[in-house]
Parts: C-alpha cells; sequence; structure tokens
C-alpha cells in the first residue's frame, strides 16, 4: 500500500471512530495494515502531524494520536 | 513577604539536610526582587504558587496536578509533560506548569557559559526550578506556559545547539557513563556510541511509535555507574574477552603497604594492614583466585566482571585488551510493582564504527516489540510473557549457557523438532495414558 493510501486509511478509522473514541495508542495503527512494516506506518502518521490533520497527545507517560481537534482541548 | 504562609513546608526546613523548600523560597525571593530587570514571560509568583499548592496538598493529603494533555512542540511526540493545576483561580501563577525535558550532553559535560544561557532561558520564559538530572539524565526544566513551549524549542535548538529529551512511548534520552574520558576502566567510547545511537534514532526519540518508553543506556564497564543494568530496556555494558592484566609487582607494593588499597578511598579509619586474602581473594564471587609463590594467580574463564579485585587494586590488576561490550535487555524500574534487572542477551561484540552489528540487535528487537508488545508494555514484560527463547529468535542469537541465570531452575530453552536430527514425534495422548496428570 502506498504512503498516501495509508494515510487516507487512517484518517478514515479516525473519523468512523470519532464518536466513541478520540485518542489511539500507534499499536491501534499499526493493526489497521498488517502487511506494512511498522516503521512505515510511523511515518504515514509523522506526515500526518506535520500536515496538521493530526496530532500527539500526551497522558503524561503515553503519546497517543488522535485527529486534531477532536476530543478533550487543551485548558 | 511570602505570598502564601507554609506551616507544614517550613517545618521540612527543620531536618539535618538541605531542602528544596528552601531553594524554592528564595527562588520565589529573587523573581519578586529582579521583576523590574528581567521581564518575565510567565507570572513572578510561579514559585510563590507552587509553594502554596504544595502546602494545600499537605494540608488536604490530596494532590492537586493533572497530568498530560495536548502539549508539546510542533512534529515531536515527546520531550514536553504537561501539567496543570485544578485550582488555577487560587493559585494563578501554576495554572499551566509544563515540564520540558533537554537532552542532555553525553557524560552531562558542561561549560559554565552553558549552564548561564540555560538558567538565563529558564528564569526569562520558565520558572527557574531545574532538576539536575531526571532519572534518566535530561536536565528537567520545571514549570512553564504553553505558550513559551515554541519559543524555548527555538532558542534551544537554533542557538544553543540543544535538543528536547524523549519522554511518552518513545526511545528516551540515550545516557552513558563518562566513559574513556575519565576513566581506565571503560572498555569501549560510551560518549560515541551514545551520540552515535543518538543520531541513529532521532525518529524514534522525539515521535512516539513504541508500545511503551524504551530505554538505552552505556556502561563502560561492570561497575555500571548508571546503572544500565538496572534501568534500561537494553543495557550496553562494557567488557573484555581475554585476561585481566596482573602488574605482579604493584600486586607485591599492595601486600606490602607502599600502594593503598582502593586508591586510598577507605583512609578515614585504621583498618588495619591490607589483606589480600581477606580483602580480594576470599571475596572473589567465583573463587578463581589464588596467590602462588608470591604471585596472583586468577582463571580467567571463571571471572564474572563482578570488577571488586581491579577496584580494590587498580595500578595491579587492569581490563584486558581485546574489549567490547555485553547487552543486556529488559530491565525496568518502576515505582509500582517492583524493579526487573536486565538479561545477558549478547555475551560479547565488538564496538566499531559504523556500529552496525549493535543497530541489527537493536532494531530485531524493536521490530518484535513493536508487534507484540500490548500497550504500556515494556520490554521486560515482553520478554516473561513470550520467553526469552523468543526473544533470542527474533534476534537470531544463538542459545548460549551464559544465558542461563540458575541451572537446572530456569529452563527456558526448548528443543523443537525441527532442531533435532531426526525429529521426534510423540503422541500426547499415549504418553498421559501413561502418565496421568
Amino acid at each position: 500500500m502506498d504512503k498516501e493510501a495509508a494515510k487516507q486509511e487512517i484518517i478514515n478509522f479516525l473519523e468512523s471512530k470519532s464518536g466513541s473514541k478520540t485518542k489511539f495508542y500507534f499499536n491501534d495503527f499499526t493493526k489497521l495494515f498488517p502487511d506494512m512494516k511498522a516503521r512505515d506506518v510511523k511515518k504515514a502518521l509523522s506526515e500526518l502531524v506535520q500536515e496538521e490533520k493530526m496530532m500527539y497527545w500526551s497522558s503524561g507517560s503515553t503519546t497517543l494520536y488522535g485527529l486534531k481537534g477532536s476530543g478533550k482541548k487543551e485548558e | 513577604m511570602p505570598k502564601h504562609e507554609t506551616p507544614l513546608l517550613d517545618q521540612l526546613e527543620s531536618g539535618p539536610w538541605p531542602s528544596f523548600v528552601s531553594d524554592l523560597k528564595r527562588q520565589a525571593e529573587s523573581r519578586t526582587q529582579k521583576q523590574s530587570e528581567i521581564q518575565y514571560q510567565i507570572p513572578v509568583d510561579v514559585v510563590d504558587d507552587l509553594l502554596g499548592l504544595l502546602e494545600l496538598s499537605y494540608v488536604e493529603k490530596e494532590v492537586h496536578w493533572k497530568h498530560g494533555g495536548i502539549v508539546g512542540v510542533f512534529g515531536y511526540g515527546g520531550g514536553v509533560i504537561g501539567r496543570y493545576c485544578d485550582q488555577p483561580e487560587k493559585f494563578p501563577g501554576v495554572a499551566h506548569f509544563h515540564t520540558m525535558r533537554i537532552n542532555q550532553p553525553a557524560g552531562k559535560y558542561y561549560n559554565t557559559d552553558f549552564l548561564r544561557q540555560i538558567a538565563d532561558l529558564w528564569d526569562f520564559r520558565g520558572s527557574g526550578v531545574t532538576n539536575m538530572h531526571g532519572s534518566t539524565g535530561d536536565i528537567i526544566l520545571l514549570g512553564t506556559t504553553t505558550p513559551q513551549l515554541e519559543e524555548i524549542f527555538f532558542e534551544l535548538t537554533h542557538n544553543m545547539n540543544q535538543d528536547l529529551g524523549g519522554s511518552g512511548s518513545n526511545l528516551r534520552t540515550p545516557e552513558a557513563c563518562l566513559g574513556e574520558s575519565r576513566c581506565e576502566w571503560a572498555c569501549f567510547d560510551t560518549q560515541e556510541l551514545c551520540y552515535q545511537l543518538t543520531m541513529e534514532y532521532q525518529d524514534e526519540l522525539h515521535r512516539p511509535a513504541f508500545p511503551y518508553k524504551f530505554k538505552f543506556k552505556f556502561d563502560g564497564c561492570p561497575n555500571g555507574c548508571v546503572a544500565s543494568i538496572a534501568r534500561s530496556d537494553l543495557s550496553f555494558i562494557g567488557t573484555w574477552r581475554d585476561d585481566i592484566r596482573i602488574d605482579q609487582e604493584a600486586v607485591a607494593a599492595y601486600v606490602g603497604g607502599e600502594l593503598k588499597p582502593n586508591g586510598g578511598a577507605h583512609a578515614g579509619k585504621d583498618w588495619g594492614p591490607f589483606d589480600i586474602q581477606k580483602e580480594v581473594i576470599d571475596l572473589c564471587p567465583t573463587k578463581c583466585m589464588w596467590m602462588e609463590g608470591g604471585k596472583l594467580k586468577i582463571n580467567d574463564r571463571e571471572c564474572t566482571r563482578c570488577m571488586h579485585c581491579l577496584n580494590v587494586m587498580p595500578r595491579a590488576l587492569r581490563i584486558g585488551n581485546d574489549r567490547g561490550l555485553s547487552i543486556l535487555a529488559g530491565a525496568k524500574a518502576p515505582i509500582l510493582d517492583g524493579a526487573q534487572m536486565s538479561s545477558l542477551l549478547v555475551p560479547f561484540m565488538k564496538v566499531e564504527d559504523p556500529y552496525d552489528n549493535i543497530k541489527e540487535v537493536i532494531e530485531n528487537i524493536w521490530d518484535w516489540w513493536m508487534e507484540e508488545g500490548k500497550n504500556r508494555e515494556r520490554l521486560g514484560e515482553t520478554m516473561k510473557r513470550q520467553g526469552f527463547q523468543k526473544l533470542l529468535e527474533v534476534t537470531g542469537i544463538p542459545a548460549d549457557p551464559r544465558h542461563v541465570e540458575h541451572p537446572r531452575f530456569t529452563p527456558y530453552i526448548f528443543w523443537k523438532e525441527e532442531e533435532v536430527p531426526g525429529g521426534f514425534e510423540r503422541d500426547i495422548a499415549d504418553y498421559r495414558s501413561r502418565h496421568p496428570k
């Protein structure tokens, strides 16, 4: 799968879940792409962050990923 | 005049040790005094409010911090740990109190100019409160507001040639002992390897992709000055595979009392004359040393690198010449549910630029752990869950007697049918018919 298609699938996945859950572990994304190397999945995610479509969210000990602007807002 | 009364904190100052409360009070006072000189970018009374909030927590026996959130600098998933106060009206100075982790220089070598720059920057854009250093070795800057984060990051990276460290599910800031820069026991250049791997794995350091945190630490010798064996998921510990070099004349000088044992470290009290039998030979954990005709003998095959004899008689005994490192995996030191030491994975490996042999081990482990590790599971837990044999399989390292911690106690190596010439077949039902459970 090429990177653009992977990025679109990540966005689709996040939008489909947006009603119930907004933050995801990295491993939740690798499960979407069982045939891709984890390193390539990370590159796609990093690009989405660079493009400001997604953002990192920190629990304090673990960093999760979410769609930009969704879920709990900065206080 | 302090902003908040803090009787409970004041009591902490009465003990015999230096108190962080005194330090914080001094910093609070200094900020108030210097407010006409420095254009503070966050509230002047941040440290006053920090003391007030801590006092409140002591009174109520409840924490008033909230942890985490959307804080960080653009493109990085770590390095900043968000913190907010749940009493912002009462303590506006600490409404935001984020922590920044700064990657410390290898071996923690600073010049005073650099320290001044850091301190000035942090006074200007943060609370001025630092922690030198955190457990992983980073410079910890405690307490700033969200709008300051990008400003500080810009200043650090553009003008100070400095980067943020790791936090979250990242590779954490790698840490090394002083190594060859100061120490005759260093079996490899710890600072160089630390630097090279930090540069190689920038993406892993800044962009979270792991199930949980992952730490590298580099100890130049088994004395373990950065305690890699206890605190890092992957411990790199210097060792040698030839013999300990013995200078018999110096041994005689230690025995004769001309040289002080332990470099004179125990000079504060009269311990009597140095007794090599009692203080060195009898303390050898593998009993591989003895005296023969006034000469010290060592059966190096049995040596487990406890370092005791080298530490006691540094002039007489030196590390071997064929040096490299051992790699151990799976340590963790969590506050809850107990620490775990790392287990030996690679008994010996040479350390030579471009370090491809070392990188291969690291990447094989990561590929496995990223695939199989559960969320918030450290490497040591994955190893326990799936077994050490699985780790050997994914890294392609053959099983070795040195992997066994307790003979006949932890038999983790099981033969597979394809590994045994001729294979084996057995019917478990047939076996159970003769050997009931």
